[in-house]
């Protein structure tokens, strides 16, 4: 599995990215194997604001649905339209194309407590 | 629970990376490539499954026919040496026990093939009516099964044996070589294309997989998982027990009313089905196509637009086939015609569907 070293992660298998101020959040490629043939993703709003571990989407797979958790609080300023039409970008370039949304942090010690690579790939083993 | 078993495909299965999962007590491939390319492979092209787990029953003796008459819906009076039919068990308040094929060898020898997750119950079942003189053998554990399925099936299989494949029909079936080992050759199938259904000594299974694999080369062909399996057949609204039927289902509300045939002689259930007939189905079996963007999944509730409840889904999916989600479930039988719009309560809303004659692809 493609576990990026400059990424931080959690347990529920999404990632960040980190830049001044702003997060760039996804799933990992574990994730995406796990969840098989990703069709559809319901996005958050620009503007919409959310608390660290809650739900600001839903991913829909062949088989299953999960939600799309943000690993940090904050404020959505951008998200990944190409994903409305192509989905499957999550499955074939999760860390890259396949991006789901940008956050300006409220709470930037909150990158503390995420997984470095080296935590989550003892995680998935 | 045991430890789930290993079909003898389990090695060529892991060298194929597919993805393992415990399934009706066995280790099964759940997908390889991804369920939509391999789905859209056994539309296109040609596709090759382990289904392995699926459970047979001999059953021998002169009152065969008789005992099967007694234990299954269809006719089995109007089987001939050589053909198959989709049946279903009831309990005799008209729930399914479970759905299965029978195969006709002789006047008195067929074969009930049943699914995995039911064989014990079944096989028990079975046991519980057997009269004297009539035997029933479980060879499940012996007997191995590849579906070679897709428009290109023929083709592929043509290479290896000297049956005329083209010419069989549905549900026909023949005793026969095929890549140089003895079984039976089946014109049936769980995925709506043409296809064939080969039950073999489970020892030749890897040998002749490999066989069917180099044949279909040439066409591309894939090996599929169970979950491309199961998008397959909902597309074309074959039940799955355990989702669409079971035995709080009769087959009149389920849509299977064609399979049983309540003229001929007495078979378990048959009462049951009758009253239920006088007094009219309360749900039918229906299947929908989303229109909103959304994907119904097994358990959400049917509304009406106006949003009462009047159902449940029973199987989803987003289909393959035509990119967008569908479903199966029973709804109130006012409700039931094609054409009806309805609403699926998806998580936290309601999405819009509508109601459309099967097959939906």
């Amino acid at each position: 599995m493609n576990v990026p070293t400059d990424l931080k992660y959690t347990k529920n298998h999404e990632w960040v990215r980190a830049e001044g101020g702003i997060a760039t959040i996804g799933i990992t490629d574990h994730a995406q194997s796990e969840l098989g043939d990703i069709v559809f993703i319901e996005l958050p709003e620009v503007g919409d604001e959310f608390e660290k571990d809650t739900a600001i989407g839903t991913i829909e797979a062949v088989k299953t649905v999960a939600d799309m958790n943000t690993p940090v609080s904050g404020e959505i300023i951008e998200v990944n339209g190409a994903l409305e039409d192509s989905s499957e970008l999550m499955n074939k370039d999760p860390y890259s194309d396949g991006w789901i949304a940008k956050l300006r942090m409220s709470d930037e010690s909150e990158l503390d407590e995420l997984l470095s690579a080296e935590e989550y790939k003892e995680l998935i083993g | 629970m045991a430890d789930p078993k290993k079909t003898t495909l389990y090695e060529t299965h892991t060298k194929l990376n597919a993805k393992m999962v415990p399934f009706a007590g066995y280790y099964m491939p759940i997908q390889y490539s991804g369920i939509v390319e391999e789905h859209l492979k056994v539309r296109e092209s040609v596709g090759i499954f382990d289904v392995s787990h699926m459970g047979e029953f001999r059953v021998r003796g002169a009152d065969a026919e008789k005992f099967l008459n007694n234990l299954t819906v269809n006719d089995v009076s109007q089987l001939v040496p050589g053909k198959a039919h989709y049946s279903m068990m009831l309990y005799p308040e008209g729930g399914i026990v479970d759905d299965l094929i029978i195969y006709k060898f002789a006047d008195d020898d067929f074969m009930m093939v049943v699914n995995a997750a039911n064989l014990e119950k079944d096989f028990n079942w079975a046991e519980d009516h057997l009269p004297e003189g009539v035997d029933l053998t479980n060879q499940s554990d012996d007997i191995g099964l590849l579906a070679v399925q897709g428009p290109n099936s023929v083709t592929t299989l043509q290479k290896l044996t000297g049956v005329n494949l083209g010419a069989m029909s549905m549900f026909t079936f023949v005793e026969d070589e095929l890549a140089g080992r003895k079984m039976i050759i089946s014109a049936t199938g769980y995925t709506g294309e043409r296809g064939f259904e080969l039950y073999l000594k489970a020892e030749d299974a890897p040998f002749v997989w490999d066989a069917v694999m180099k044949s279909g080369e040439e066409f591309g062909i894939l090996p599929i998982g169970l979950g491309a399996r199961d998008t397959l057949r909902m597309e074309k609204k074959m039940a799955l027990y355990g989702n669409d039927i079971d035995q709080d289902t009769n087959p009149l509300e389920a849509g299977l009313g064609w399979v049983v045939k309540l003229d001929k002689e007495n078979f378990i259930g048959k009462e049951a089905l009758v009253r239920i007939n006088e007094a009219g189905l309360k749900r039918r079996h229906i299947a929908f196509k989303m229109l909103d963007k959304g994907i119904p999944r097994h358990y959400y509730k049917i509304l009406s637009e106006e949003g009462k409840e009047i159902g449940i889904v029973t199987s989803g999916t987003h289909s393959p086939s035509l990119g967008q989600g569908i479903g199966l479930g029973y709804v109130d039988f006012a409700f039931r015609k094609p054409g009806t719009k309805i609403l699926i309560e998806n998580r936290n809303k309601n999405l819009l569907a509508q109601i459309v004659k099967p097959p939906l692809v």
